[in-house]
């Protein structure tokens, strides 16, 4: 049952919200161990909210109902809980508990979510394949011996495997959309600005945005509606409007121009995806779209740029990990160097530690010109060939991702093979655009394949509006994943 | 051969707002450790920092003061390096775009006034305090202090000696204590300030390699400081050695300077701009606005007092060394127009008793009327100036204005002449010795009578009256 189906479920009191809750909790126990999709399963607090979603809806007075009036839903594990152990699945901070709530989650608090857990990721968001866990990498419940990508791959997995009726992860530089493409859910990054940062445990602060990840477009839209906004606690996001988002999926998406850069279907690009890719440009012309080709050549320089930046962002956020205040502190050590230092040795993992000295070294005196400065220069380039892009389309279509899930612990020796599987995602990301990753088709493999649309600034309206048309007209996530029957199961 | 000294100053001023930089926690001073924290102030995990929109208006006002142009446009940046006081691994300061270069402190040096040329003044918080612990392998942390507002200023190194960089840091004092946005105490490291020094052959402009001294947390220590470290300069050049850049440390104990540990100091601090914050973008209204708010600043109230009040120069100085003595004194010559009055008062006995006692002028227990009330009873004679000292004693403890002390104490002035003559014919009679050396000519014993006088009427025999009973007593 989708989000919204478990909305009118519990509100027409079909069902309880303790059920909804239970039955997610026993899908937990039951897929969790294989999946690895929650780091915490907080069940008592789950049950007790929705005890007290049952009291409110039983009461029957509209006012108290919130939005998501005993939904159950989980957060990826970078968000702060108050009380609720945050990791971000680092060794660093295993056991560190928040003193307060994310802007986010007292959101959805305040809608009347029931809060399963926290999910699984690549540490403090950094991969593409959630392989680089503290706790262990999670799978992909179309093929466990595959990854589900990353690094929002617990958010992607749980909703894919119907372990949470919606997720909320974090995308950087395609972390919603790079994993909702390979376990074949939706996912979208808003505009930068869109949604509060506020509790958001910062990879690159300059690119770091909460999104939805849910199971079709509607989810999405309704989650988006829970948790968009201005909030005075983040001084980058926006005091933008915020329309209701739920609404405009109706609208027919005839008209709207579509842009498809050349540049994204180029070699890098496997076959297979960029056919679905093809076909689903062809739906949207069959909607009455206007499909055309655009060009953004500086395409290529999008991956480098975007790995200076955010390891220079990175390496600076990191720092506050130093072992005096919270977190791991390495044991019976001489000094402060020595104590940062094992600390920070032992507690951090590879791809963190490879972050932090490429974003160090970047900001260093006599590199920073050279390349931290130059790729901000980049960046601005980039931001303006996109703005040029959607004077003349309303959307820019491509592969979210140009392969479909790889198996685990490929790619995890070679970081920049698995940084380039993020040409597609990363574009936006550098631009503040909003990006949404829908399923357009399968594999011969049988694994997912991800369209992403990409909007204007702040126009997270026209991304649902053509998604939903599309998901409407192609239908490519009603089949969940046939879990336990996995074809490549037996080969892991 | 001759040398010259070339300093710069970098003064970091604790903007004194109610709450923190980018918190809300209260920017207070002395509270118990670790009490005035949050998850932004303390660095955790996911918070994030809203710039205090009143520490900006301080640090404007301030370079209003101070003749700087104020960017339209700065922004903040990470200054990256690892200590345990500092919560996030990194500084949040200005360092690329400041919030306004240039302008000057006015300063009175030996050779007149001059204006020391302002490089900078940028917005940054300040870091915790790093406490030793009783035991000597213990390290402790209070985070109150971490996200204090600070407004930095850094002088061109146009200073040429330990006094005149002194001079200047006065000058700048009083000019933030004036504008309330500093309160200046530098004992509590309200007011903190680095040096960079350098010495080079007298009129030689080359710019050699120059050293920065920490830990100058008074104006005497600044001047030590200085002086011993262009005193080792100037022996190094003497000795045909050079002067390596390096940073160093007051030891007020030792009375010395010494290198900080070179680990210390090997930052790279790998600026970045801070992605959490916006450019700070102000209107030129806002920035005129904040000006116009501008009190009368220490130089121009002095040169006023001396032309509106006929003070001498050193006592206006006195008197606006501080805005809240310049006040109190302005109210009191509202209340009487006898200004030389006033500040023979406010100068001697109020600041007398106030410095004794180490209370600032703002919780003076003697007010303005309180004062003018005394200055009246001595203008209509009723008390005299002896006795107005001790009733002026008497309302600085007490907090009452002086014809209630004068009425309780029944200290009212004796000018009753029957009464006094009484008095008088009783020590006539009782000192036969001196009253024969009156009569052998000698005029001066007059002022034994005044004071055994005095004694008995416990100083309130009005003095012109008492005299004139006197001197005809001993005629007769």
């Amino acid at each position: 049952m989708s989000l919204y189906g478990i909305k009118k479920a519990v509100l027409s009191r079909e069902i309880s919200c303790v059920e909804a809750a239970d039955a997610f909790l026993r899908r937990i126990d039951a897929l969790n161990p294989e999946i690895g999709a929650y780091l915490t399963v907080t069940r008592a607090q789950a049950l007790d909210a929705a005890r007290r979603s049952d009291d409110r809806i039983g009461a029957g007075r509209r006012d108290e109902i919130g939005h998501l009036e005993g939904i159950p839903i989980a957060l990826k594990d970078n968000i702060a809980t108050d009380g609720v152990r945050t990791t971000c699945a680092s060794r660093m901070l295993d056991g560190y508990v928040p003193p307060y709530d994310a802007t986010v989650v007292s959101m959805l608090k305040q809608a009347g979510a029931v809060l399963l857990g926290k999910l699984n990721m690549d540490e403090f968001s950094m991969g593409s394949s959630n392989f680089f866990s503290a706790f262990g990498p999670c799978r992909n419940p179309w093929d466990l011996s595959r990854t589900p990508g990353g690094s929002s791959g617990g958010p992607a997995a749980a909703v894919a495997a119907r372990m949470a009726a919606g997720s909320l992860g974090t995308d950087t530089g395609g972390s919603v959309r790079q994993p909702a493409s390979f376990c074949g859910v939706v996912g979208l990054r808003p505009t930068y600005g869109r949604v509060s940062r506020f509790g958001l445990i910062a990879f690159a602060s300059s690119l770091d945005q909460i999104g939805p990840v849910a199971r079709d477009v509607r989810d999405c839209a309704i989650l988006l509606d829970a948790v968009a906004g201005y909030d005075p606690r983040d001084s980058t996001s926006m005091p933008t409007p915020v329309p209701d988002y739920l609404h405009s999926l109706g609208e027919n998406p005839a008209g709207l121009r579509i842009g498809l850069p050349r540049e994204y279907l180029d070699g890098g690009c496997d076959p297979e995806v960029a056919g679905a890719v093809r076909k689903a440009v062809e739906t949207f012309a069959g909607l009455g779209c206007r499909v055309e080709e655009v060009s953004l050549p500086h395409h290529k320089h999008c991956v480098a740029t975007y790995y200076l930046l955010a390891s220079a962002e990175a390496s600076t956020n990191l720092a506050r990990y130093d072992g005096v205040r919270f977190g791991f502190r390495a044991p019976k050590t001489a000094d402060f160097s020595e104590m940062y230092t094992r600390s920070r040795t032992e507690a951090f993992g590879p791809e963190v530690k490879r972050r932090i000295m490429l974003g160090t070294h970047t900001l260093s005196a006599g590199y920073r010109d050279e390349w931290y400065l130059k790729a901000q220069k980049v960046r601005t380039l980039i931001a303006r060939e996109f703005a040029a892009a959607f004077r003349s389309v309303d959307l820019i279509a491509g592969p979210t991702s140009p392969a479909a899930a790889w198996r685990l612990a490929d790619r995890t020796d070679d970081p920049l093979a698995m940084y380039l599987s993020d040409a597609c995602t990363v574009p936006a990301s550098l631009a503040g655009l909003p990006g949404i990753s829908v399923p357009c088709g399968f594999t011969r493999d049988g694994l997912p394949i991800g369209l992403q649309l990409a909007g204007r600034q702040f126009d997270e309206e026209t991304v649902f509006r053509a998604a939903f048309a599309y998901e409407q007209t192609a239908r490519w996530n009603m089949t969940p994943p046939s879990l336990g029957h996995s074809t490549t199961k037996s080969a892991e | 051969m001759g040398y010259e000294a070339v300093i710069g100053l970098e003064i970091h001023a604790q903007l004194q707002t109610r709450t923190k930089l980018f918190c809300a926690c209260p920017a207070t001073f002395g509270a118990e450790p670790n009490t005035l924290t949050c998850p932004v102030c303390l660095g955790l995990p996911g918070a994030l920092p809203v710039l205090n929109r009143r520490a900006v208006e301080f640090a404007i006002r301030a370079a209003g003061a101070l003749g700087c142009t104020v960017h339209r446009e700065s922004a903040f940046d990470r200054k990256s390096y690892f200590y345990p006081d500092l919560p996030k691994g990194y500084q949040i300061t200005q360092y690329t775009r400041p919030l306004a270069t240039g302008g000057g402190i006015e300063t009175d040096m030996p050779d007149g006034v001059r204006s020391v040329p302002i490089r900078r003044i940028h917005i940054e918080e300040d870091a915790g305090r790093t406490v030793r612990g009783p035991a000597a392998d213990r390290v402790l942390l209070d985070f109150n202090r971490a996200g204090t507002p600070l407004a930095e200023i850094v002088t061109e190194p146009a200073i040429s000696s330990p006094a005149e960089a002194v001079a200047c840091l006065k000058a700048l004092r009083q000019i933030l204590m004036y504008l309330e946005v500093c309160n200046g105490n530098m004992e509590e490291g309200s007011l903190r300030c680095e040096a960079n020094v350098s010495v080079r052959p007298l009129g030689s402009t080359e710019h050699r390699p120059r050293t920065e001294i920490k830990n100058l947390n008074s104006f005497r220590f600044v001047e030590r400081a200085m002086r011993i470290e262009i005193d080792r300069q100037v022996a190094v050049y003497e000795a045909g050695g050079a002067i390596e850049p390096r940073t160093m440390c007051y030891d007020e104990n030792a009375d010395s300077v010494r290198p900080t540990r070179p680990k210390e100091e090997a930052h790279d601090y790998r600026y970045v701009p801070e992605p959490d914050l916006q450019p700070l973008r102000l209107s030129d209204e806002r920035i005129a606005e904040v000006a116009a708010e501008q009190p009368e600043l220490p130089r121009a109230r002095r040169a006023r007092f001396e032309t509106q009040y006929g003070l001498p120069r050193s006592a206006a100085e006195v008197l606006t060394a501080e805005r809240p003595l310049a006040d109190y004194f302005e109210d009191c010559v509202k209340l009487w127009l006898d200004p030389h009055a006033v500040a023979g008062w406010v100068m001697t006995d109020l600041l007398g008793g106030l410095g004794r006692d180490k209370v600032p002028v703002a919780s003076c227990p003697v007010t303005p009327n309180n004062l003018v009330s005394l200055l009246k009873l001595i203008h209509k004679g009723e008390i005299s100036h002896a006795m107005a000292r001790e009733i002026f004693a008497e309302m600085y403890r007490s907090g009452s204005d002086a014809p209630t002390i004068v009425h309780e104490k029944g200290l009212a002035q004796v000018s009753d002449a029957a009464e006094l003559r009484a008095v008088v014919e009783g020590i006539v009679d009782a000192n036969p010795a001196q009253f024969d050396k009156y009569l052998a000519g000698n005029e001066k014993i007059i002022d034994f009578f005044m004071g055994e006088l005095m004694k008995a009427t416990m100083g309130r025999a009005n003095p012109a009256v008492a005299l004139e009973i006197i001197k005809r007593k001993l005629k007769k």
